[in-house]
């Protein structure tokens, strides 16, 4: 049993922190892209600020697309509630309201991100340091991850974590795939020309999984195969179907720990079920476009439903 | 006349209590001990052992500092103090209990009526009503200041909703992290068992009808809240929900939490949330830190509510120069501890007297707290005098007075070594079905060379504070 508040405050914590990791990933391909001359860097950015779902709130304030501007609305603009600074503050303040549920070493870990993070992104990130930092932020999240695997009870605490983890893994996937869904169709390009190539390789590296492709896959760059990687391979920690079986273990214990099934079980168990009776061809014919954004909607929906189970809604 | 120091006599003899620690700290390595002062803070900073300043946007949150050389107390000493501590928290409970009830001291003549009558801390809603297991004051933070070898006064009796506890107990917590050969060669009397005390003492007043093991929560006002770090620690130490307003409402006669399970009813509650923010419904209509009902139920004898609503008044400025009488009264015997002689500002010959010599005097705010809006006579300039003279002339009824104590200075770590800096002390008291006190308690140092104001919010610091288990 935790209170209501708890479990939100778990699943919220780590929901912003897969999201403060998952913009540094975005800003990292984004850099990628713009490096290379082939590219339209402005629209690449927008398509960065597109995956971050921060687009609107982006085109509010600024008129153009660059690299400085981009980076620093997604790195350091408390008024973009998503950007990483923001999702820091965000995670630890839910850390501080659920501090009674976490291990000293998941605590200090999430306390020693926001400060060592409020002091990097005090002031602006020159481009020349953007690696540096971005590369900082993911080694950050990478230790409250190992604090909290390596120390947290496997309980409903736990797994309210996860849920939130993979409930954000899962929307940020989906949302990079259908930002880009049109580079992958092979109607528009079925042979790969060298900025298709810089195209894939730019999906792949925002889930950082440009290198596992080639360990599971081929050296060669296919979308089809892309596509496949990162919706349907059950290995891919960033995938979809790896999500949600992340997300329907977690909740398969909760239901078993509370003696208790809601909707939002049968609901996750038939997403699951959709991911791993389906071939990626049959995606492709039935339109990438539309699987991708009723995933989206569903996932979001999905969310609503377990806040409504557990009594933090 | 200098103050009296702890460790050092006025000869440059070492006072018993620490002479171990004078020989180890003689065979320490300064630079050792500056790393170890940083180390000290790192930890605090680490484990976000802080606290906010209202009104000071800036630093949101901040570090309580923390000197690591400890206060040391003699067992023959914390005998003494223990027993008067003890006989002034059974007459705090005896005077709430009677106040609320047949008022027999104010019969007796011992004190004036008209403190009660128009004094916000006096609750109506409490008359005639008994709390679970008689008990008012369950959690007490006592403040005691020393003057000599053998001379110790209660500055206040913190009988609300005290707070410090969680220093106290993290204070050692990191000693015994940075020097456990200290505690191998000195015997210090344990406080770490403060935590299982509070929950025992709190299930021990659970109401008549709760069956089984009581369900506690800690009510806190929550994260932006100053004190929040300590609520947390607690509720974590006792291994029981923290809770907000938001958590709680009333179902079929009984306070519930929401939870992840449906609502569970809860049976004590340790609140950190003030009287007059706990219930809507019976205080302050604003309010989004309480449980509307809450005063009903407790009424009606289905929760018990730690520190009983009503309490502050045991507490309140204006009923402190009263003390020696409430403890003769009720315990019947005259008090262990001393008061400081306070001078009460309503009456037009003390005034008069406090205004002629405001420079010798601290003049406090009868309702105030935490060191905020007081004069400290000595170290205040003519012109902040002059200034707290009007404030005092407009509102005398508002303020009281007290000679400027020398109080005790112990050493501190400094750049330049060792120095003297004035300190106090406030142990932690339990009260249930019988009374728990933890062999030390906080003790708050001006960092300030000469400074007499110890509280955290303005600059003060905090140390171990050990009990010799002698």
């Amino acid at each position: 049993m935790l209170l209501g508040r708890t479990a939100n405050g778990l699943y919220w914590m780590f929901r912003y922190i897969e999201r403060a990791e998952n913009m540094a990933r975005l800003i990292d391909a984004g850099l990628r892209m713009a490096l290379t001359k082939t590219s339209d860097a402005p629209e690449e950015w927008s398509s960065v600020l597109m995956s971050a779902g921060v687009k609107i709130g982006y085109d509010s304030k600024y008129k153009e697309y660059n690299a400085s501007l981009v980076s620093d609305f997604l790195l350091r603009d408390l008024s973009n509630p998503s950007s990483v600074m923001a999702c820091v503050e965000t995670a630890r303040s839910n850390a501080r309201m659920v501090r009674t549920a976490l291990t000293r070493e998941a605590w200090e870990s999430v306390n020693e991100t926001w400060m060592v993070l409020k002091s990097t992104l005090a002031s602006i990130i020159p481009e020349t340091d953007l690696p540096r930092v971005l590369d900082q932020i993911k080694r950050e999240t990478a230790i409250i991850r190992g604090a909290f695997h390596g120390t947290m009870l496997r309980n409903e605490i736990f797994n309210f974590a996860r849920i939130g983890t993979f409930i954000e893994r899962a929307d940020n996937t989906a949302r990079i795939l259908d930002v880009k869904y049109y580079v992958l169709l092979p109607s528009i390009s079925y042979v790969g020309t060298t900025l298709d190539n810089f195209q894939w390789e730019s999906i792949l590296r925002s889930v950082s999984a440009h290198r596992s492709y080639r360990w599971v896959y081929d050296v060669e760059y296919n979308p089809v195969n892309i596509a496949d990687y990162l919706i349907l391979n059950s290995r891919m920690p960033r995938s979809l179907n790896f999500c949600y079986s992340n997300i329907v273990d977690n909740l398969k214990y909760l239901a078993l720990d509370y003696g208790k099934r809601h909707e939002c079980h049968d609901m996750s168990e038939g997403i699951m079920t959709r991911l791993e009776n389906n071939e990626i061809r049959t995606i492709f014919d039935n339109g990438l476009h539309e699987f991708l954004s009723d995933l989206i909607y569903q996932t979001n929906s999905l969310s609503s439903k377990i806040a409504h189970a557990y009594n933090f809604d | 006349m200098n103050p009296f120091d702890e460790m050092i006599k006025t000869g440059g003899e070492v006072r018993p209590p620490y002479e171990q620690l004078k020989c180890w700290l003689d065979t320490q390595n300064p630079e050792r001990l500056a790393q170890k002062s940083l180390d000290a803070e790192n930890v605090f900073r680490k484990t976000g052992i802080t606290f906010a300043v209202y009104g000071d946007e800036e630093a949101a949150e901040r570090l309580i500092p923390f000197d690591i050389i400890p206060r040391i107390i003699t067992g023959n000493e914390w005998r003494r103090l223990s027993q008067g501590i003890e006989q002034r928290v059974m007459a705090l409970n005896a005077f709430l209990d009677d106040i609320y009830h047949r008022q027999e001291i104010i019969r007796a003549g011992r004190i004036p009526r008209e403190l009660f009558t128009h004094n916000d801390a006096y609750l109506p809603e409490m008359v005639g009503f008994r709390p679970p297991g008689n008990v008012y004051t369950h959690i007490i933070g006592v403040d005691i200041v020393r003057t000599e070898e053998n001379q110790f006064y209660v500055l206040e009796d913190n009988a609300r909703t005290p707070s410090g506890v969680s220093y106290m107990l993290e204070n050692r917590e990191t000693m015994m992290q940075l020097f456990p050969e200290l505690f191998q060669q000195i015997k210090v009397r344990p406080v770490e068992t403060y935590p299982k005390l509070l929950r025992q003492s709190l299930a021990a007043v659970a109401p008549p009808g709760c069956k089984g093991t009581p369900t506690i929560a800690v009510l806190t006002p929550g994260i932006y809240n100053s004190a929040y770090f300590e609520h947390a620690f607690l509720a974590d130490q006792m291994g029981v929900e923290l809770v907000e307003g938001s958590d709680l409402k009333i179902e079929n006669g009984k306070v519930v939490m929401r939870t992840t399970e449906g609502n569970r009813a809860i049976d004590v509650l340790y609140r950190r949330v003030d009287d007059s923010f706990l219930d809507p419904l019976t205080f302050r209509r604003d309010s989004a830190l309480g449980v509307a009902g809450i005063m009903d139920v407790y009424r009606s004898g289905n929760i018990t509510i730690a520190n009983a609503p009503g309490t502050g008044i045991a507490d309140d400025k204006a009923l402190y120069s009263y003390m020696p009488e409430i403890v003769e009264f009720y315990t019947g015997r005259k008090a262990i501890l001393e008061n400081v002689p306070t001078h009460r500002c309503s009456e037009p010959d003390t005034l008069k007297y406090v205004l002629e010599n405001l420079s010798d005097l601290v003049v406090k705010e009868v309702h105030g707290s935490g060191g905020y809006g007081m004069l400290v006579g000595p170290a205040a300039s003519k012109k902040e005098c002059e200034a707290f003279a009007l404030k005092l002339k407009a509102n005398p009824k508002n303020y009281i007075a007290q000679p400027t104590l020398a109080l005790s200075t112990t050493p501190i770590m400094t750049e330049k070594g060792l120095a003297p800096r004035h300190v106090d002390l406030r142990p932690f008291v339990l009260v249930s079905d019988r009374i728990r006190i933890t062999p030390g308690g906080l003790t708050r140092v001006a960092l300030k060379e000469g400074s007499l104001v110890v509280n955290s919010s303005q600059g003060g610091g905090t140390k171990d504070t050990w009990v010799l288990d002698d």
